[in-house]
Formats: C-alpha cells, sequence, structure tokens
C-alpha cells in the first residue's frame, strides 16, 4: 500500500491520565503575590459553606502540562494534517488570519457588559456580518446568536412557533424528509411539535406530490436540507414551497450545506422562510473537536418582529444594541452569541469576496462530482447522478465479499485519510458520504481515490487485512459495547485507606 | 485564492474526468429562475495585510482590559488565562478535529474529554458530567428540561438572584412545552427568600433553580434549599456562573444538588464580547441517561489497550431523532480544553489560591467602598468575588463619572431590577491590582 499512502509511522507517545501524575506541591502556574491583607476565607464565609480541598485535582508543572496535552493531540487527525472527507461537516481549511483576528485584545478581552460607546468596533462587525450574510441567503435579517446549528434550527422553530402564535394558532406539525439530520427532529421535538416524516422520491429529492400528501392546516413548516444529506439539490423546492405556504405553513431550509452555493442561488429566493447557517462548516472557523460553532439564523421580514434579542442596529455611524422588540422569543442564550466565531467568520466573508465565495462553491462541486465520476463503478453508487458538495456510495459491492462500509472506514486511516460519514443518511444502507470541500487538491483528490480504489481490491483479495483494520493508529478498534453496558465516564480518586 | 488550491487548469482536467464542459453544467439542478444572475453585493475581498489593518482597526474602537481598569463581572469573568493554553489549543491536531467520531484517530481530544469530565465532577461534587454544553445560561435551561423529563411535573421555581439572562433563557426555552415558572424573591441578605420558595415547592413543581454564588455575588446555603425542594419531591438545579468561586465554596453535590449547570468561561476563557463560552453539566449517576450532550467513556480495543470513546450515544439526536434527550450536537469542545488545560496547570492549590485572590481582593473593595461617603453595601449576606453597592447618585452619572478616570466601575443594576435602580454590581478578580482599587475608591469619593 506505499505509493498510496500519505500517513506513515512516528514516534508516538504513550501518555497517562493527568491524575496519575504529579507530586505533592508541584505547581504549574504563577499567580501575583495578593497585594491586599491577607484573610482566612473562615473570616469572610462560614465555615460550613467552604471546601477543605478539591480531590483528585493533579498538582503538576507547566512542563507536565504542555507535554500532556502536546503528546495527546498527537493522536488526532485534523485539517491540518490531510484531507477530512467527512460528509455535512464540511472539514475545510481554517485560514489561520481569522484565529489571530479572534484574539485580538479589543475583541478577545472586551467585556459584553461594557459601554456600547466603548465596544463600536464590535458592533460594527456584528452589524456587517449581518449585512452580508443577510445578503449571501437572500433575507432579510440574521440573528446571530445561536451557539451552533442544531441551536439555530431550534431558534428557528421557536420563531416558527411565536410567529404561528401570533396568527392565532402554532399547530402541531413538522414534516421532515427521510434523509434530515437527526438535529431536525430532535430540534422540533424540543419544541413540542410532532414529527412527520416524509419519504424522498426514486431520485434522492422529496417530490411535491409528496409532501401535498402529508402537508395540512396543522403543519408548522417543513424543514428542508439543501442540498440535501445525499448531495443532491432539492430540485422541487420553489414548488414545495408554494405547497407549505398554501396551507399556511413556513420553510425552514437547514444550511448546514450551504456551501455548495453560496453566491450561485439563494435561499430567499427559492421561497425558504428561514435558515440557519452552520459558520464552522460554511465559513471555516475551525471545528476544535467538536466546537465551538455558531449557527445564525437568517429569516424574511415577516419573523423580524419575534427575533431574540438584542439585534444590533445602526443609527447614523453608531452602533446600538436594541431590546426593545416586545414580541421577541427571547434570549437563546446570554449575551450576543459566539462572538470570537463570529469574528472568524467576518473575516473569512471579507478574505474572499463575492467571487471567492462563489468560486468555493464551485470547487466544491466540481471536487465532489471529481471523486464520484473517479470511484463510480468501484463503489456502488445508489443515486447516480452529478451531485452537490458531497457524493454518497455505499458497500453494497464489497458486502458480498464480506467486507462493510465501517471496515472501508476503517482501513482509510492506514492510508493517511480521515474516513468519511459513514451509515448516514439512514436512506443509503451501509452510506459512505464524502465531502472533500474546495480546500483540497487535485493531487490529494487523487491520492484518496487512489486509497479507496486500493482497499476496494483488498476487500476482494486481502478481506482479513480490511476487517481488522485500522493497523497504523495508536490503538486498534474500540470496544464500544463495553463503554456503553459498563460505564466508565470518569477517573475516581482512591479513597482514603484503599 | 489562497484557501482554494486547484487552478482553472486543474479544474479543467477534473471537469473533463467528470465528462461536462462548464462547472455550470454541475449546477443544472438549481432552477434557472432562483439562479442568482450579479455578484453578491458584499464588500470585495481584502489582501490577507489589508483585513488585518481593518480588523485592528475596529478591534481598537473596543475598549479592553488591558487599556481599562474593568470591574464588571455579571456572568463574564476577567480572570488570568496562562499563556500555554493559547499554544496548545493552536495545534491543529486539536483545533482542525471534528467530534470525535472515529476514536482510533482522536485519542486526543477523547482523553482531554475523560480529564475534563473527571474535573467537573471533582470541582462540583457531582458524579457524571457531560463533555459540554453551549454555556451557562442554555446549561441551566436543559436542566430544567432533564428536571421536568425525570419528575414529569410542569413547574418551575425559580429564584429572583438567579443571573437575569439565565432567567430570560430559561424561559424562552421552557415556554415552548408550556413549563410554569413560579419566581422566589430574595432576602435582605440577598440570598433566596427560603420561605417563600417553600411556599412556592409543591408536587407539582420539577425543580427549584438557584444559583451559587448568586447574581449578587452572595454565597447561598444550598443545603437548606436541597431539603426544601426535596420535601416535595423536586430536583434542586444549581445554576453557577463563576466557576472560579468552587475553589472556595463547598461543592453543590455536598450539598444536595441534582443537577449543577454553568458557565465555565472563568477557567481561562477569553471573555471575548460574551462567547465563545463554555457550558458545563455535572448530575448523579442515576439520571445519566435522561442527560443531554456528548459522554466520553473509557473501554479498550481488542489487544487491551486503554482507549477512550464517545458512549451512551442512545440518548442522543443522531441515533434518537426526535425521542433524544436534547437536540444539541456541536457545542463547545475547544472551550472544554482551555478549562482542562486551566485546571490542570492550576490544580489542586492554584484552584484554591486564585479563588482565595478573589475572595480577599473582593473583600478589600468591599470594605473600604463601604467607607466612602454616598455609598453602601446592599446585601448583608457573605459574597465570593462580587457585591452589590448601592450609590447616592444615579448609577449612569457615578458609571460616567469613573470612566472619565479610564475605570469601567461594574454594572447599573436598574436595567435588570427595577428595585435595585440605585444600585452597581461590582466584581473584583485577581486581575484587579490594589492601586486599581485604590483608584477606584478615590474616584467614587473616598480617600486614599
Amino acid at each position: 500500500m506505499s505509493e498510496h499512502t500519505v500517513g506513515t509511522r512516528g514516534l508516538v507517545f504513550n501518555e497517562p491520565l493527568i491524575f496519575a501524575q504529579g507530586s505533592p506541591g508541584r505547581v504549574g502556574y504563577s499567580l501575583p503575590i495578593s497585594d491586599v491583607p491577607e484573610k482566612k476565607a473562615e473570616r469572610l464565609i462560614p465555615k460550613k459553606l467552604l471546601r477543605d480541598d478539591i480531590p483528585g485535582f493533579p498538582e503538576v508543572s507547566e512542563v507536565d502540562v504542555v507535554r500532556h496535552f502536546t503528546r495527546m493531540s498527537q493522536w488526532n487527525y485534523g485539517i491540518d494534517l490531510g484531507m477530512y472527507p467527512l460528509g455535512s461537516c464540511t472539514m475545510k481549511y481554517n485560514p489561520r488570519m481569522n484565529e489571530e483576528a479572534a484574539r485580538l485584545a479589543g475583541f478577545a478581552r472586551a467585556h459584553p457588559y461594557q459601554p456600547e460607546e466603548l465596544s463600536q468596533g464590535a458592533l460594527q462587525l456584528l452589524w456587517e456580518l449581518e449585512r452580508d450574510l443577510a445578503e449571501i441567503c437572500g433575507m432579510n435579517r440574521v440573528c446571530l446568536q445561536p451557539s451552533a446549528g442544531a441551536h439555530g434550527e431550534l431558534t428557528g422553530i421557536m420563531l416558527i412557533r411565536a410567529y404561528l402564535a401570533s396568527k392565532g394558532n402554532p399547530r402541531k406539525k413538522i414534516l421532515i424528509p427521510d434523509s434530515a439530520h437527526g438535529t431536525n427532529p430532535a430540534s422540533s421535538a424540543v419544541c413540542g411539535y410532532q414529527v412527520v416524516p416524509v419519504k424522498s422520491g426514486p431520485r434522492g429529492v422529496v417530490e411535491p406530490r409528496a409532501v401535498a400528501e402529508v402537508v395540512d392546516e396543522d403543519v408548522a413548516a417543513i424543514m428542508v436540507t439543501n442540498p440535501n444529506t445525499l448531495g443532491l439539490f432539492e430540485d422541487h423546492i420553489v414548488e414545495i414551497a408554494r405547497i407549505v405556504h398554501e396551507k399556511g405553513g413556513q420553510v425552514y431550509c437547514d444550511g448546514a450545506n450551504l456551501n455548495a452555493f453560496v453566491g450561485v442561488a439563494r435561499p430567499g429566493d427559492m421561497g425558504v422562510d428561514i435558515i440557519q447557517l452552520n459558520v464552522h462548516k460554511t465559513f471555516s472557523t475551525p471545528h476544535g473537536g467538536g466546537g465551538p460553532g455558531a449557527g445564525p439564523v437568517a429569516l424574511k421580514r415577516h419573523l423580524v418582529p419575534f427575533m431574540p434579542v438584542p439585534t444590533v442596529e445602526k443609527k447614523g455611524d453608531r452602533f446600538t444594541l436594541n431590546y426593545n422588540l416586545p414580541n421577541s422569543i427571547g434570549k437563546v442564550r446570554s449575551f450576543y452569541g459566539s462572538f470570537g466565531v463570529l469574528v472568524r467568520a467576518y473575516a473569512y466573508i471579507r478574505s474572499l469576496g463575492s467571487a471567492g465565495l462563489r468560486r468555493a462553491a464551485e470547487v466544491s462541486v466540481i471536487n465532489a462530482n471529481y471523486i464520484l465520476s473517479q470511484l463510480k463503478g468501484i463503489y456502488h453508487l445508489p443515486y447516480d447522478r452529478f451531485c452537490k458538495h458531497e457524493c454518497v456510495f455505499s458497500d453494497a459491492v464489497q458486502l458480498q465479499d464480506n467486507v462493510k462500509t465501517l471496515d472501508i472506514a476503517k482501513r482509510l486511516m492506514d492510508y493517511g485519510f480521515h474516513p468519511p460519514t459513514i451509515y448516514f443518511p439512514l436512506i443509503v444502507q451501509g452510506a459512505l458520504m464524502i465531502e472533500p470541500t474546495e480546500t483540497e487538491s487535485k493531487e490529494t483528490l487523487d491520492q484518496f481515490v487512489a486509497a479507496m480504489k486500493a482497499i476496494a481490491r483488498e476487500a476482494r483479495e486481502q478481506g482479513d487485512l480490511v476487517r481488522s483494520a485500522p493497523h497504523s493508529p495508536r490503538i486498534g478498534r474500540m470496544d464500544e459495547t463495553k463503554a456503553a453496558r459498563q460505564p466508565n465516564l470518569r477517573w475516581r480518586p482512591r479513597s482514603p485507606g484503599s | 485564492m489562497r484557501y482554494i488550491p486547484n487552478t482553472e487548469a486543474d479544474c479543467r482536467q477534473m471537469l473533463d474526468a467528470i465528462g461536462v464542459g462548464s462547472v455550470d453544467d454541475l449546477f443544472d439542478d438549481i432552477p434557472a429562475t432562483v439562479r442568482l444572475k450579479r455578484p453578491l453585493r458584499i464588500p470585495p475581498a481584502l489582501s490577507e495585510a489589508d483585513l488585518c489593518r481593518h480588523l485592528r482597526a475596529l478591534a481598537a474602537r473596543n475598549a479592553d482590559v488591558d487599556r481599562y481598569s474593568s470591574f464588571l463581572g455579571a456572568g463574564c469573568y476577567n480572570h488570568f488565562s496562562p499563556a500555554i493554553i493559547g499554544h496548545l489549543i493552536s495545534r491543529g491536531e486539536f483545533l482542525t478535529a471534528y467530534t470525535p467520531y472515529q476514536p482510533e484517530i482522536s485519542q486526543g481530544t477523547l482523553q482531554a474529554m475523560y480529564e475534563y469530565q473527571t474535573l467537573i465532577c471533582q470541582l462540583t461534587g457531582m458524579e457524571v458530567s457531560n463533555a459540554s454544553m453551549y454555556e451557562g445560561a442554555s446549561a441551566t435551561a436543559e436542566a430544567i428540561l432533564m428536571a421536568h423529563r425525570l419528575t414529569g411535573r410542569d413547574e418551575v421555581v425559580l429564584a429572583r438572584n438567579v443571573h437575569p439572562e439565565y432567567r430570560q433563557v430559561t424561559r424562552t426555552y421552557a415556554q415552548q412545552i408550556n413549563l410554569a415558572f413560579r419566581e422566589a424573591g430574595y432576602t435582605p441578605g440577598g440570598t433566596v427568600d427560603l420561605k417563600q420558595a417553600k411556599a412556592l415547592l409543591n408536587n407539582r413543581v420539577a425543580c427549584l433553580v438557584v444559583q451559587n454564588p448568586n447574581f449578587f455575588g452572595v454565597i447561598e446555603d444550598l443545603a437548606e434549599l436541597a431539603e426544601a425542594a426535596h420535601a416535595v419531591g423536586a430536583l434542586l438545579v444549581v445554576a453557577v456562573a463563576e466557576p472560579i468561586s468552587l475553589g472556595l465554596l463547598k461543592p453543590p453535590g455536598e450539598c444536595g444538588a441534582d443537577i449543577v449547570a454553568g458557565e465555565g468561561q472563568g477557567l481561562g476563557v477569553s471573555m471575548s464580547f460574551g462567547g465563545p463560552f463554555l457550558g458545563f453539566f455535572a448530575t448523579r449517576e442515576k439520571y445519566v441517561r435522561q442527560m443531554p450532550g456528548r459522554l466520553v467513556g473509557g473501554t479498550e480495543d481488542r489487544d487491551g489497550r486503554i482507549g477512550y470513546v464517545l458512549t451512551l450515544a442512545t440518548r442522543e439526536q443522531h441515533i434518537r431523532r426526535e425521542k433524544a434527550t436534547s437536540n444539541i450536537c456541536t457545542s463547545e469542545a475547544l472551550v472544554a480544553l482551555i478549562a482542562t488545560i486551566y485546571m490542570e496547570a492550576l490544580g489542586k492549590n492554584g484552584m484554591r489560591e486564585v479563588a482565595l485572590q478573589n475572595l480577599t481582593k473582593a473583600a478589600y473593595a468591599k470594605e473600604r467602598l463601604a467607607k466612602v461617603k454616598g455609598c453602601g453595601i446592599r446585601f448583608s449576606g457573605s459574597t465570593f468575588n462580587e457585591f452589590v453597592l448601592q450609590v447616592k447618585r444615579k448609577p449612569p452619572d457615578v458609571l460616567r463619572g469613573l470612566l472619565r478616570k479610564g475605570i469601567i466601575g461594574g454594572l447599573d443594576l436598574s436595567r435588570f431590577y427595577p428595585e435595585l435602580s440605585d444600585c452597581l454590581l461590582v466584581c473584583v478578580t485577581e486581575q484587579n491590582s490594589r492601586e486599581e482599587i485604590d483608584a477606584l475608591v478615590q474616584a467614587m469619593g473616598g480617600g486614599r
């Protein structure tokens, strides 16, 4: 496999839990000598409200801490190391310039309650970001408060509920295609809505007829991911929006996959009322191993009165926070949102401009279709059409040799790639969902394709090698059943005497 | 475009391989009627150098705690963050990784999360912690929803001295499923009015929600609140907005708390104008299957090597969809990593020492301000690093006067509490030197 192998072995360290390290009295910090009169805590706080000790907390030096985390970091895969084709996650390169921007003292060391006149730079940034995101989506306003995509969905459903309630009836049901992310039904349920699934048609998209069959005056909204999780554009979206609107329902677009058509078309022009953006996908803010993200919600004019407070307004050349929205749903988190993440998204949009954003979308689609064209015939392609930003294969061919999607995914690690999203969407059995993004070069894609082809060959000739993968990482496949049956969710300090 | 490696020529080759004439052919499925026929109306692209200049100029228009002495807290605290944190979290292997769905190549993130869960348990005195939530207010809201699921009850008693933004967020969440809220007031000491709370507690109440230290900086007696809640079969939810306080205060888990939800920003996370922050969430082992959020557990591979995986996922949206315990997916892993590094670097002694400095510095400021003419301490209860200062002159005038001297003096409470419209919430941390505190006292009209 060497010719296709990007990854190889290096010196990787073992590193025990921090709790197994250190010794009493060792320190890893340096606080200033207190310059106020010393007092014992007991003189200021009743003793019964105080603790004596934080059992189990480590006592280690700064060097110990640096090595601990540096060694552990080497057990991780990241975009900085190689291609991360995790479908629907849009793992594109994270520009370092944006990291620097977020760390500027005027951003990182600003307090959310400091006076408005001392926050004009931050407010201007938020105001401009809102303006640009509204233009990108073809919407009227954008709420920047939500902390992640699912939080944006939740905010969106709350807004729909408030709007419909103001018309007299919040309604009971939300329509969700069977290809949707789990967050869609979960967000609907948090708002008390009953979920009605809509079956995808034979072309992998939602057919207007299927919507017409289930829509009625109890339906609050339809949630459509576009492009959907098969990487296919929901080409009936305009018609679907018309059908739902006719019954007084709202059209929610899950914008997790917006990267595929930024600058090419706008959800707002397709009849969408509201959409959340995952800035940690489309706008390149780093995912950080599971956040922080941000999930701004772009919406049409009729939903504006219900937006969370505060909104950022511009009066002359002054920016202000407006809390005066009597019909607002309230707040979905403290303060104004993941500001530091929004700074990165702003910097990204300002780096690319209109042509750059459109180019990113186009190349993401070219890259995905290139992979599709190269692997077609080798892996089963359940929907044989051009795709948008991601393509979905399955393990149907390899299953004949008793090699399944999980095995293929694990074997990819040995070749130096992060696996694609697997077993999702649920409507494709054994799905392998590949999203290369625009920040991979043709050479990298060719290496990936070669690795996938090599694995297909191995599946036929050396099935065991694939089934027992991965072989290169520090550890092999983990016993997940044991993890769930005998939960071990924390280290425990030894009780005295044991 | 420096982030897009493929050139026109590369793309041409790829389009040939795909078998289409132009990239437009790949967008045929977007109806022509809705395709955008003009460029987006956004500002033109900037070079890295120009963008850098532009952002610096924007940042310079904000106050920051390097240029002002600030006494603002109220849920966002100015604590010292060791230099190693910025460096370690910038490692691409942490920064540019996704949620650790593939454990074999995510052990760094997973082991760090396992350590984080342990540290949060030890700090709060609880039995299990999840791997992070968005921030303190929505974590508190999730705690209420969990209490509702566990008890099957539809009422919530919420203390008025809980952070006003937490109260607003929890109501926004809870009104979706029509939970009813009752508000328990506060005593002249600034703590929850136990008598009032008891009067509101009954067998329809899912939980009593309090904050410690509360929004006024005053320390609650959690044990008696827990007893009151448990007497009617309700749970006690404790919100913690200032985690540094747990370096000294008795952990809520030892006082009978059933769920501890809060804000981890104080643990080395920059203030960043209010986010990204870190929600933490811990509870009793018996409730773990109703918990929201990711959980990391220890296990082993087939050769018996110890490692970590995301576990108990049957609670979560990607498996359980509308029956999940929460819709949360991406949360705050990297921010939790900051908190993990912070807690490990400070360790047993540092956590205590930094808490003690906050306590004694705030006590010094409180004592000195109490003696200034026209100033008074509004609540008699013991406080940690914040206290409510009553002032004779109008708070906005006081704050404007301080600002002229380079001091951001605290939060005008009239915004949240009409009954406290003559009060400021003042916060003092280890970052405020005695000199700064003395300057504040002097600017308020006190002596040197």
